[in-house]
């Protein structure tokens, strides 16, 4: 398995003058366009919330090293999610494609030499991000992946709240009394990748490591982690991250 | 077509109606879904909300109830709900809740309307119960009409060819390498449109004849020509062929009317085989018409009883050739009444002949004309009133022991109902039978019909027929003006019930419980006839098969215009399941029985049958309805 670097935590207790603080600042239009649409507030029940589950395959783990290979994105609501509505997007990571990540995400030479540099759809991709809550499992590589790709490109970076189904995951099975208690007996601990946790909650298995499958697992898996542990009512600020 | 939507469009392309879409109408449909997950217990569908989408499982379980909460189904993965509401009015009707987390494909109504319109299977998928049985119903009929089995299911191999410059000696050589009777015989060139036609090479070659083995001997060997001689000389200028797609039965007929042996078969122009009068012989071996005349040739029971595994082989060849449930009913209680009254013809030479006039009846699948390769056996004696017991009583029991041990070893199991003519009680003179048809239609209780609504089905097999219509017309008669009667025999039909369907690999019970099997006689069939039988009787219908009866009843006002239509199509259905499934058991060497198990029953079928089921439990909720218990019995 790859290691993970461990990165800088990222708390934003104030996400939405962290936002208009960007909007100002902003040079790219694009940016400044993303930043200056308003979120939802924080006290929004999650049933009201425009959200859009997100997904991208990378060639590594270390967006300094590794770069982004495809993405795709689904938006949707705590009723529905919009499959019709999906986008995806594969670009040129001009980096080297180790054979390993070809195997693990099915894209291939041919396809990523005709593919566009992220910097061509990246207004798009922000487009369709921007006023919708983030929902990925595992931000720590859509997180730092994005804002390292844009700020390769436009000299300043995105960050936004999220939602990240793997967090919740953990909160579940990581984070708790009995969590531990199993550990403490050296058992191993409950897997809270996308596939596993999906299982706990009847979800089907799907052919996994496609950006656009994966943005969809994902969004069924928040779906059914608000049916399960929280509310329709359940405020944002509880959720994201 | 974007590869991230594989995942949907071939799950749905498993499951019907969306198994036979074409892949452009799957694409659409996996291009517009939306996705939405269900606790196990939420609501999916409320009663009366607004509807927009056709709902699809793609994991997990659902029920669907009627308004007043009855339920009305159990659906798990592949299976949709929904479709009812988005044909009417768009307002939810049967509510849908979560059994079990689920995950929902909501299909867009206006790609469930376009579905409708491009694809007919699809349309008649998701309408009402009719039309999917009716379907079900029809194709099997045009199969079956169709394939009254076609020639070209007798070839089994090329024919042998020769050109027309070949010596008579090389071709004789190369039919007896071949054991072949007939070669035909080509020449280059198409002057001939009728027989010319391409190889695989692209030459052009046309048939200009075929010359069989009684041409050796009366075309050359007779007329003393060299083995050197062309077979083009000697070759007939008189061709005559069939198409590969006639029926056995043309090809027969053209044999017939122009007298020769061999015929020479074309898949349009090209020749495609041979087909030899003893080919069509030894498939009219395997026939019923062959078995039954085989049943009047047989000298003794152990004869008779060698026959019973022809006659296994005789209704699997019909089921698989696609013969709908009433040529194989007809056809297996022919042969069954053949077997009795070659029994009874055999009774008769031991035990000399009758002192006074009989009529042997049948009751039952075999009066019906229904019956099916599990089967037992329902007779009786009907004697002529002369019949005096102290004296001829002996000679009828020994009769009808011998008939009914005779049976019984040709795999006609003895009834456990004791309905048989062995039995003193169904050993009678006419007189006592008109008594005994009038007490049961003129004193009726549920308890005592139990028993004898048996008797309801009735119809000669053997000796004086007049007897049994005497019967048959006292019932007619009689039944129509017995509301009690009816209403006795309506609750005994009430006694078994449908089930709902199937969920997975378990029946499903109105109450919602499961079950491993199902009797698809006690569950559908036999409730279907019995039904039938009460409608047939209150119109006075002297028909015994339930598709006449059935006919009989369209034409009177009896139920809802179509219903009697409906209710064919149900009956059909629920026998032509039987009958496969028997198939199968016997295909795969085991005992056939009644029972089907859901793991065998394949997606379509299950839907259909589960219309079926519908049909026969609204019919007969309808029954109840029809022949109330009188006044006076319900103690007002």
């Amino acid at each position: 398995m790859f290691g993970i670097r461990p990165r800088q935590k990222i708390t934003q207790a104030d996400w939405a003058g962290y936002m208009a603080q960007r909007a100002q600042q902003a040079d790219s239009s694009a940016i400044q366009q993303f930043f200056s649409t308003p979120l939802p507030d924080p006290e929004t029940p999650i049933a009201e919330v425009p959200m859009v589950a997100l997904d991208m395959e990378t060639t590594g783990l270390d967006e300094r090293r590794h770069a982004i290979v495809s993405i795709g994105l689904v938006p949707f609501t705590l009723n529905r999610i919009k499959l019709a509505e999906r986008r995806y997007w594969v670009v040129n990571p001009s980096r080297p494609l180790a054979e390993a990540s070809i195997a693990y995400h099915h894209i291939t030479h041919s396809e990523i030499a005709q593919a566009p540099d992220l910097d061509v759809i990246l207004d798009e991709v922000l487009a369709a991000l921007a006023g919708r809550l983030v929902v990925v499992h595992f931000r720590s590589i859509e997180r730092p992946f994005l804002d390292a790709a844009v700020k390769a490109r436009r000299g300043e970076g995105v960050l936004f709240p999220m939602i990240d189904t793997m967090s919740l995951e953990a909160r579940l099975h990581r984070q708790t009394l009995w969590a531990r208690f199993r550990r403490w007996l050296g058992r191993p601990p409950v897997s809270i990748r996308l596939h596993a946790s999906r299982e706990r909650y009847g979800l089907p298995a799907y052919q996994g490591h496609h950006a656009l499958v994966d943005a969809l697992a994902t969004a069924e898996l928040l779906q059914a982690q608000i049916a399960t542990h929280y509310r329709p009512d359940t405020p944002l600020k509880d959720i994201w991250c | 077509m974007d590869v991230e939507l594989l995942e949907i469009r071939q799950h749905m392309g498993r499951f019907p109606p969306f198994d036979g879409l074409s892949d452009d109408l799957l694409d659409a449909i996996a291009e517009q879904v939306e996705v939405s997950y269900f606790k196990t217990g939420s609501s999916i569908l409320e009663l009366n909300e607004t509807l927009s989408d056709l709902c699809y499982i793609r994991s997990g379980a659902v029920e669907v109830y009627r308004s007043q909460g009855e339920l009305y189904n159990r659906l798990g993965e592949g299976d949709i709900f929904g479709h009812f509401s988005l044909l009417r009015n768009h307002k939810v009707r049967f509510p849908a809740q979560a059994i079990e987390d689920t995950l929902i494909y909501f299909i867009p109504n206006a790609v469930f309307q376009r579905l409708c319109e491009e694809d007919d299977h699809f349309a008649d998928f998701v309408e009402l119960e009719r039309p999917r049985l009716e379907t079900a119903a029809e194709q099997q009929k045009k199969s079956n009409d169709m394939m009254v089995t076609r020639i070209r299911k007798l070839l089994t191999r090329y024919p042998v060819m020769v050109e027309v410059s070949t010596s008579v000696q090389q071709a004789a050589q190369q039919m007896s390498e071949a054991q072949a009777s007939a070669l035909l015989v080509l020449k280059e060139g198409s002057d001939n449109p009728r027989f010319s036609f391409k190889d695989s090479e692209g030459q052009t070659w046309q048939m200009c004849g075929i010359i069989t083995d009684s041409d050796f001997r009366t075309r050359i060997v007779a007329e003393g020509l060299s083995p050197q001689t062309k077979v083009g000389e000697v070759v007939s200028s008189r061709l005559i062929t069939i198409q590969s797609d006639a029926s056995v039965y043309e090809a027969m007929l053209t044999m017939l009317r122009s007298n020769v042996h061999h015929l020479p078969v074309l898949y349009r122009q090209r020749p495609v085989g041979v087909v030899h009068l003893s080919d069509i012989i030894r498939y009219e071996t395997h026939s019923g018409l062959y078995l039954v005349s085989n049943i009047f040739n047989q000298s003794s029971t152990q004869g008779l009883a060698r026959l019973a595994p022809d006659v296994r082989a005789a209704f699997v060849r019909m089921v698989q050739e696609g013969a709908n449930s009433q040529m194989v009913g007809s056809a297996l209680s022919t042969i069954g009444r053949s077997f009795t009254r070659r029994l009874l013809e055999m009774a008769e030479a031991e035990l000399g002949p009758p002192p006074v006039p009989y009529c042997f009846m049948v009751n039952g699948s075999m009066a019906r004309n229904e019956q099916s390769i599990v089967t037992d056996q329902d007779n009786a004696l009907i004697l002529s009133d002369e019949f005096v017991p102290e004296q001829h009583d002996a000679y009828f029991h020994a009769l009808a022991k011998i008939v009914s041990d005779g049976l019984d070893a040709c795999g006609y199991t003895y009834c456990k109902g004791d309905v048989m003519a062995t039995n003193t009680q169904w050993r009678q003179p006419l007189s006592v039978w008109k008594r005994y048809f009038q007490d049961w239609m003129a004193n009726p209780t549920p308890e005592r019909l139990l028993h004898s609504s048996i008797f309801f089905d009735l119809d000669s097999c053997y000796g004086e027929d007049h007897y049994v219509e005497t019967l048959q017309d006292l019932i007619a008669e009689t039944a129509p003006k017995s509301p009690l009667f009816l209403a006795a025999m309506a609750r005994n039909a009430l006694n078994r019930t449908p089930p709902l369907g199937f969920f997975r690999t378990f029946v499903m019970e109105q109450d919602g419980k499961h079950n491993n099997s199902i009797n698809l006689k006690r569950r559908g069939t036999a409730p279907m006839v019995d039904l039938v039988r009460i409608h047939a009787l209150a119109c006075g219908s002297k028909a015994q098969n339930s598709f006449q009866r059935l006919n009989d009843i369209g034409n009177t006002q009896l139920l809802a215009t179509g219903m009697s239509d409906k209710l064919s199509y149900a009956f059909e259905f629920l026998c032509m399941s039987r009958l496969r499934h028997q198939m199968i058991d016997l295909q795969e060497d085991r005992l056939p029985d009644n029972n089907i198990e859901p793991e065998n029953v394949e997606d379509s079928e299950r839907h259909t049958l589960k219309d079926a089921f519908q049909v026969l439990s609204n019919a007969q909720k309808f029954l109840k309805f029809r022949y109330p218990m009188p006044a006076q019995r319900q103690g007002r």
